[in-house]
Order: C-alpha cells, then structure tokens, then sequence
C-alpha cells in the first residue's frame, strides 16, 4: 500500500482542527502571504502549471477557467460551491466541517488572481454544521485582516459570505446555482454565455468547487510544478476519494488521482464485506456509468475511468458486492433523479418519470418485456438531449445497468 | 451566409437561428416552447435537427444532434431536419409529451389551432401513441374569463414567460419541481382568487387548450372563423386585435401578434368586453328628453340643441359654467380637438379626461 502524505485532509483530524488558531499555527494562511507578494498573473500561471481540473464533477482545468475571466471587467465574482448534493458524495462536507479556512484561503487567494471583491459560498442548506463553520471561519478571517479592506497591507479588498441552499440537487449545477443565489428559482441557464462571461447578476463569476478550492494554498506554497508531479497524464494532483456501499470501512481517503480503485477499495477500504465479491462499482457519483467488477484495476483518473467506459466525476466509489439487486439499485438512483429534477426541460421532467415507472413495476415483479424496451428507449431519447447535464446523468445508471446486467432485468419480467 | 437544408441550399442572414432560417423557407420543424414574441427558451428539446459542416459546433465531420431553436447558422453549414435520426429525436419529446396529460383532442377547444397536434399529425402519431392517461380531473374555473385545464398542460413555460416578462403582470409562478411541476397562479391560488387582471396574455401564447377563453367555447371550431383584423374601440393606445367571426357574429378575440402599438398583447377589456355589441340595450340614434321622457331625434336636432343651451348658459353664468369630460375610448387627436373646442371656443379651462379621475 502506498503511503502518502495527506495534504488536505492533514488537519482534519488535529483537535479544534476548525479553529483558525489551529489553522495558524500549522501554517496556514502562509500561501496568501506568498500570493499578496506575486502579481495575479503570477498566481493564474502557477495554477495553470498545477493542471489541477476541477473537483465538482466536470473536471474542467481551473488555471483555464480563471484565464477566462476578462481582465477588465470593473466587477467579479468568486462563487464557491459547497452544495455536495451527488449520491455518494461527502468530502466538501469534510473540509468545510473540519478544514474550513483551507478552503478560505484558497478562496481569498482565487479572487486576488481574478480581480474579485465580493465571493459568494453556496451551500448545502442540510449542511447545518458546515453553515456554522463557514460564518465562524469567515468572521474569524475578518478579526485577522484575511478578510475585508486592505488585506494584510496588499491593497487588496475582499468581502465574503454565505447563502444557504434550500434543499435541491439542481442548485449544485453553477448556472442553477447562480439562478438561487440571485434569489431565484434554482433552474440551469443556457450555456453560452458561460460564467466565466455573464454570471451573478450578468457580471463574470469564477465558480469553483470547495475541494478545487482547498487545493490551491498547497499549490502556491509547493509550486505548480509539485502539484503536477502527482498523479497520472491527464489527471494530477491528490483527490479526495469517498468510498461507501459494500466495505468493510467507508469513508473518505486522500490519495494521488491514478491510484487503482483496487488499491482504495482493499487497502484503504478494507475489502469488501464478509469477504464476498464484486458485482457492480460505481467510481465517480451517482451519474456517472457502472463498472463490473473486471475494470477493478482501472488507475482512477479522469482519462483512465474514460476509458474503462465511466467516469471520474466527484470521485465517490459506491461498491455493491454479488448480492445486489441490480434494478433496485436502479430504481433507487432513477428515483433520486427524478425527485430532483428542476422540470424544465421535458426529457427530464417527464422522461425521468416515466423510466421510474417501469423501474418500479420491474422492481416489483410486476413488469413485462415492454418496460425494458421502453426503459432503454426513454433513456437513450434523454442522453445528452437535455437542457443541463443532469438529464445525461439520469440516462446513465440505466442505460449502463441495462447493458451490463440486462439479464437481471429480464429475469424480473420472468414471471408475467 | 450560404447554408442547405435538407440539400437545399439557401442564403440565410447572419445572427439567424436554423429554426428562424427554416422557418423563414417554410420547412417545418416541430416545436412546442418555442414562440417568436417569447424567443428560444430550449425547454421542450422537440426542435432536434442534425447539424454537419460547423467548426464552432465541432461538428465537422458526422452530424451533430441540436436544438434549432437556439443554435445559430454559421456559413457552409449543412441542415437536416428530416433525417431518421432528428425525426426519431422530435418524435421522443412529441411522444413524451402525449404521454403526460390528458389529450382528448375531440372535446378540445383548441383542436385545429394546438402546436402539439400540429406536430404529432406532423410527424405521423397513431391514435394509440395519445395515452390517455387516467387523470383526475383537474380543471380551474375559477375566473371569469380563462379557464385552466392542468391535464393539457405541457409545462412549455410559454405562459410564465407571457405574464412575467411581455405583460409584466408576475402572477404565473411555476410550482414545486420536476414532474409535478406545473403552473400556478401568485402563491399557487385558483386563477380568479389571484392578482391576475384576466388580461388573456397567457392564453393568447399557449400552443396547447391548456388556456382557453371561457366565453368562445363550443361556439366555432378554428376552421370555421374567419379572422377580421380592426382596432380595439377602447382607448387611444389603438391595439390591433383579430376578430374570430362565425356567421356574423364575434366568437373570440385576439391580439395581432404583428401589429403595432400591442404585438399580440391586449386588456381585458378588449380582449373580453365586447358582449356590449350584441346589447338590446345599445342606444343607435340621439334621444332627447322633453317632460321626463325620451324621444328619438336627429343628429341635426340633438347637437343644435347642446350648441342653444350651451349659449344660454354662458351667457347667463359664464364660461366657467361649463365643464367638459373627454372620454378614453376617444383617440388622443380626439381628447386634443376637445380641449380646443372647450378653451377657444367655449372660452373655458374645464376640460378633463375621464381616465385622469
Ligand atoms: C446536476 C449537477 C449538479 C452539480 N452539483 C455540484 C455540486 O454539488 N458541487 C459542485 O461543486 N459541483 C457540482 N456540479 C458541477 C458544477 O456545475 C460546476 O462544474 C462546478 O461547481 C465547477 O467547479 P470545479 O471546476 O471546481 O469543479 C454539478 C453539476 C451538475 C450538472
Ligand atoms: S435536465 Fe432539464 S429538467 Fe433536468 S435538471 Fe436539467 S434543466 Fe432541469
Ligand atoms: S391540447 Fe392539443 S393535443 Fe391536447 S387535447 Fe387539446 S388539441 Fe389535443
Ligand atoms: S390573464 Fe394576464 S395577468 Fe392573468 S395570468 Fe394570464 S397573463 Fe397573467
Ligand atoms: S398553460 Fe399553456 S402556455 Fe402555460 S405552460 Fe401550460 S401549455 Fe404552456
């Protein structure tokens, strides 16, 4: 087992880890310090050189991202995504719970490289714990000149502060969530104009994912070229990796992306309950295709998952062992997609609904030939025909099931 | 830009979307969301179309699938609306959409005129695809002149847009989410407890018989009316309205989406007040009222009275004795010779204007 250096979670597990006190005293805020004295220019090139890519979920590279931001534009945003609302998920739960200035620095540090005076954190409103620790670390940052006018005697102004969500997946998507933090009602916009061009309140808004964000103070301290030393081609630096389902010790394990999910699911992990084996994983969030278990020995990364036929995504493993119902778990997450969908397009709105029916009846021994048959078409008629990618992410659990374990569910039909 | 469609080839202006260009030369493409006064809100996806030869689109090589509704043309791009693949995508929304709700198109008011009928007939659905679904009723009619039939709606969103953004009147709020999402009216109210005005701007924009006026139903099918376009007889705006007239008599009224000053949008007053024409009641001729009782008189007679006791009185009270009230169904040209007549001519500064009161 390879043994690594944790580096974002190395304080989560210090006593009062969430104190700002504690976060001094193991160096923290040196990364801003060193950043105040680089031109924003320098800090973009160096994230640039990190190739670290977002850790939301679309894994688009941040350096790119920042350089999008238009240089003079009079007003910015920094918008942090803290929803976490993707099955399987919990490790920006974690760092804000535990390591919540980690993230702030990272915030403070992102919008002196984009020019932004004002950042938003959006986040989860069942994360009530998380709330608490976002306004304590933000007021705190206040009384020690992180935060506010003139930043350490930089010159450089800074405002940050918190909404709460109100309890929909949708609102994790950035347009959506920009939607809600404006206050409105949480629905995706159209894309283009991205973010980056017209965000909150039509002005350029950087969003980035809290993970993304905790990354960056290691990058600036370490250098670009550290960060990029980790990790496989195309997928560098550490990752959070949140394990859950059939194991025998679930949770969340900081390794270098291209560790093989092998490696995460028997030695960090623990293996597999009562020793049995593997039937289904999922690698990267509920969207994200199933993998049998022959792909065991993929590196997870995003190119390497890519290639194995799924994806990277937030990097939550679900692992189901041999004794899983295959279409009840397809149902559960078909479920959970169709609950959240906002409704705005309709291959989501009704598609969704009507692939949960057939998902119900076949799950309940009720269903026929003609439920699969409409199962993969609805399916594939939703895959990437929807308004946000949330449709797609939909369509994916059920149409990899059906091409992976579509004797399971012919066998339900078996009786009618 | 020179673009083909279907192997057409066409010369389409720069800044047009394919369903705009498509459009423009008469090639339909089955849309429910989409209206021209609203724009492109990409909601239904029925609008799928095959793109090849687009850079921008990275679609260079092998066809793309997009929305046309808001994908825009760029030169040399070549348009399929009618391959296998962009019908078999059209098809899925239209099939999605018959499938939710309740569409029983032979009672229907908008039977003839409904874009989701269009395009089902359009793209050769079978009576077997309309699932009738068994859904309880759920019919409001509770206002005076809309009625609001939530099994037809197909949540295009048309109706949000209408009352929110063109009449700007913010009663239509679209309610919880995902498949149970449907519209509402304020804090999701029956639509005649709410603040609507029973403007009809709603009903003027839904594709479906989802909002139908109250007072035009059973009373001609789409067919059977001719359209007569006039100017509303209310007030000097001078909206430009369609009326629905079957055997002599109006059945319906509308707005004229293309003409100026309304674009399509009308008031309730002009959109449902005309029962006054049909009126026993309506005065045809001048009366005039000698010992307690009206007789019928000429124009000559009657407005040669009003000059006399209009003399008399200014010449025994003064100009100030007189007062007058122009009326807002007169046109502004109308209200302004009024005020002329009253301060040069009667001498007088009382003139108002009923709308100011
Ligand atoms: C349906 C949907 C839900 C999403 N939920 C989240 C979320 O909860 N948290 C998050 O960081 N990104 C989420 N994303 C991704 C964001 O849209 C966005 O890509 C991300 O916040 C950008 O940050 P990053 O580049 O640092 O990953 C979601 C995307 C979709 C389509
Ligand atoms: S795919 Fe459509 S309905 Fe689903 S969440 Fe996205 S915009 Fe909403
Ligand atoms: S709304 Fe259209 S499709 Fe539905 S019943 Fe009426 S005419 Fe038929
Ligand atoms: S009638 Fe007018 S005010 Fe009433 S809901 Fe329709 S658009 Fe809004
Ligand atoms: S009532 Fe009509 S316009 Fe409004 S959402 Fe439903 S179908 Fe569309």
């Amino acid at each position: 087992m390879t043994n690594w250096e944790p580096v974002l979670l190395a304080n989560v597990n210090r006593p009062n880890s969430e104190k700002i006190d504690t976060y001094l005293r193991y160096g923290g805020y040196e990364a801003l310090r060193k950043a105040l004295k680089m031109t924003p220019d320098q800090v973009t090139a160096e994230v640039k050189t990190s190739e670290i890519r977002g850790r939301g979920g679309a894994g688009f590279p941040a350096g790119v991202k920042w350089g999008f931001m238009p240089k003079d534009a009079p007003v910015k945003y920094l918008a942090i995504n803290t929803d976490e609302g993707e099955p399987g998920t919990f490790k920006d739960r974690l760092i804000v719970e535990r390591d919540p200035h980690s993230i702030l620095e990272g915030v403070i540090i992102a919008s002196y490289a984009i020019g932004a005076h004002r950042a938003f954190v959006y986040i989860r409103g069942e994360f009530f714990l998380g709330v608490k620790r976002w306004i304590k670390a933000i007021s705190d940052a206040y009384q020690k000149g992180f935060l506010g006018k003139n930043i350490l005697g930089s010159g450089f102004d800074l405002d940050v502060s918190v909404h709460r969500g109100a309890g929909a997946y949708i609102c994790g998507e950035e347009t959506a969530m920009l939607e809600s933090l404006e206050g409105k009602r949480g629905v995706p916009r159209t894309k283009p104009p991205f973010p980056a061009q017209k965000g909150f309140w039509g002005k350029p808004t950087l969003v980035q994912n809290c993970e993304t964000l905790a990354n960056i103070p290691h990058i600036i301290l370490r250098g670009g070229k550290w960060y990029s030393s980790i990790g496989t081609e195309k997928s560098k630096g550490m990752k959070i990796f949140c394990i859950s389902g059939h194991v025998n010790s679930p949770g969340n394990f900081e390794l270098p992306l291209g560790t093989p999910l092998k490696e995460i699911i028997y030695e960090h992990a623990g293996g597999v309950r009562k020793g049995r084996d593997i039937k289904a994983i999922i690698p990267g969030g509920s969207s994200t295709p199933f993998l049998t278990a022959e792909k065991i020995n993929t590196p997870m990364g995003f190119e390497t998952l890519q290639a194995a036929g799924s994806a990277l995504g937030t990097g939550a493993i679900i692992v189901m062992d041999e004794t899983t119902d295959m279409v009840e778990v397809v149902r559960r997450i078909t479920r959970f997609y169709v609950h959240e969908s906002c409704g705005y397009c309709f291959p989501c709105r009704i598609g969704g609904q009507r692939m949960l029916s057939s998902l119900e009846r076949l799950a309940g021994g009720k269903g026929s030939k003609q439920d699969i048959e409409d199962l993969e078409y609805v399916a594939k008629g939703i895959y990437g025909r929807t308004f946000c990618p949330m449709g797609t992410g939909m369509a994916e659990p059920v149409l990899s099931g059906l091409r992976l374990f579509r004797p399971e569910f012919e066998m339900k039909t078996a009786k009618n | 830009m020179k673009v083909t469609i279907n192997g057409k080839r066409f010369e389409i202006p720069a800044g047009r979307t394919i369903l705009q260009a498509a459009q423009a030369k008469g090639i339909y493409i089955p849309t429910l969301c989409y209206h021209e006064k609203i724009g492109a809100l990409a909601k239904c996806r029925a609008c799928m179309v095959e793109v090849k030869g687009s850079p921008v689109l990275n679609a260079k090589e092998s066809p793309v699938l997009l929305t046309s509704c808001n994908t825009f043309v760029t030169d040399g791009m070549e348009i399929i609306t009618d391959s296998d693949r962009a019908v078999a995508a059209q098809r899925f929304v239209i099939d999605l959409a018959l499938s939710s709700g309740n569409h029983d198109c032979m009672i229907c008011e908008k039977s003839g005129a409904c874009e989701l009928q269009d395009a089902a007939y359009f793209l050769k659905f079978e009576d077997k695809d309309f699932r009738k679904g068994d859904y309880p009723a759920n019919i409001d009619d509770s206002s005076a002149f809309i009625r609001v039939d939530h099994n037809r709606c197909i949540m295009c969103g048309r109706c949000f847009e209408a009352c929110n953004h063109i009449a700007v009147n913010g009663v239509i709020k679209t309610i919880d989410r995902g498949y149970t999402s449907h519209i509402g009216f304020d804090d999701n109210l029956p639509m005649g407890e709410s603040s609507c005005v029973q403007c009809g701007e709603c009903t003027q924009v839904c594709p479906v018989g989802a909002l139908t006026d109250k007072k035009s139903i059973g009373l001609g099918r789409t067919w059977e009316v001719k359209q007569v376009r006039t100017t509303c007889p209310y007030c000097g705006v001078g909206c430009q309205q369609e009326l629905h007239v079957k055997d002599g008599r109006i059945v319906k009224v509308t707005g004229m989406e293309k003409g100026s000053p309304n674009k399509g949008r009308l008031c309730v007053k002009g959109r449902y007040g005309y029962d006054f024409i049909y009126s026993e009641d309506r005065l045809t001729v001048p009366l005039i009222k000698e010992k307690g009782a009206f007789r019928e008189a000429s124009w000559d007679e009657a407005l040669d009275l009003v000059a006399k006791k209009f003399k008399e009185i200014i010449v025994k009270h003064g100009p100030d004795a007189i007062a007058g009230v122009s009326c807002a169904r007169s046109t502004n040209e109308d209200s302004y010779q009024m005020q002329k007549l009253f301060r040069s001519v009667l001498k007088t500064n009382n003139i108002d204007h009923c709308a100011r009161t």
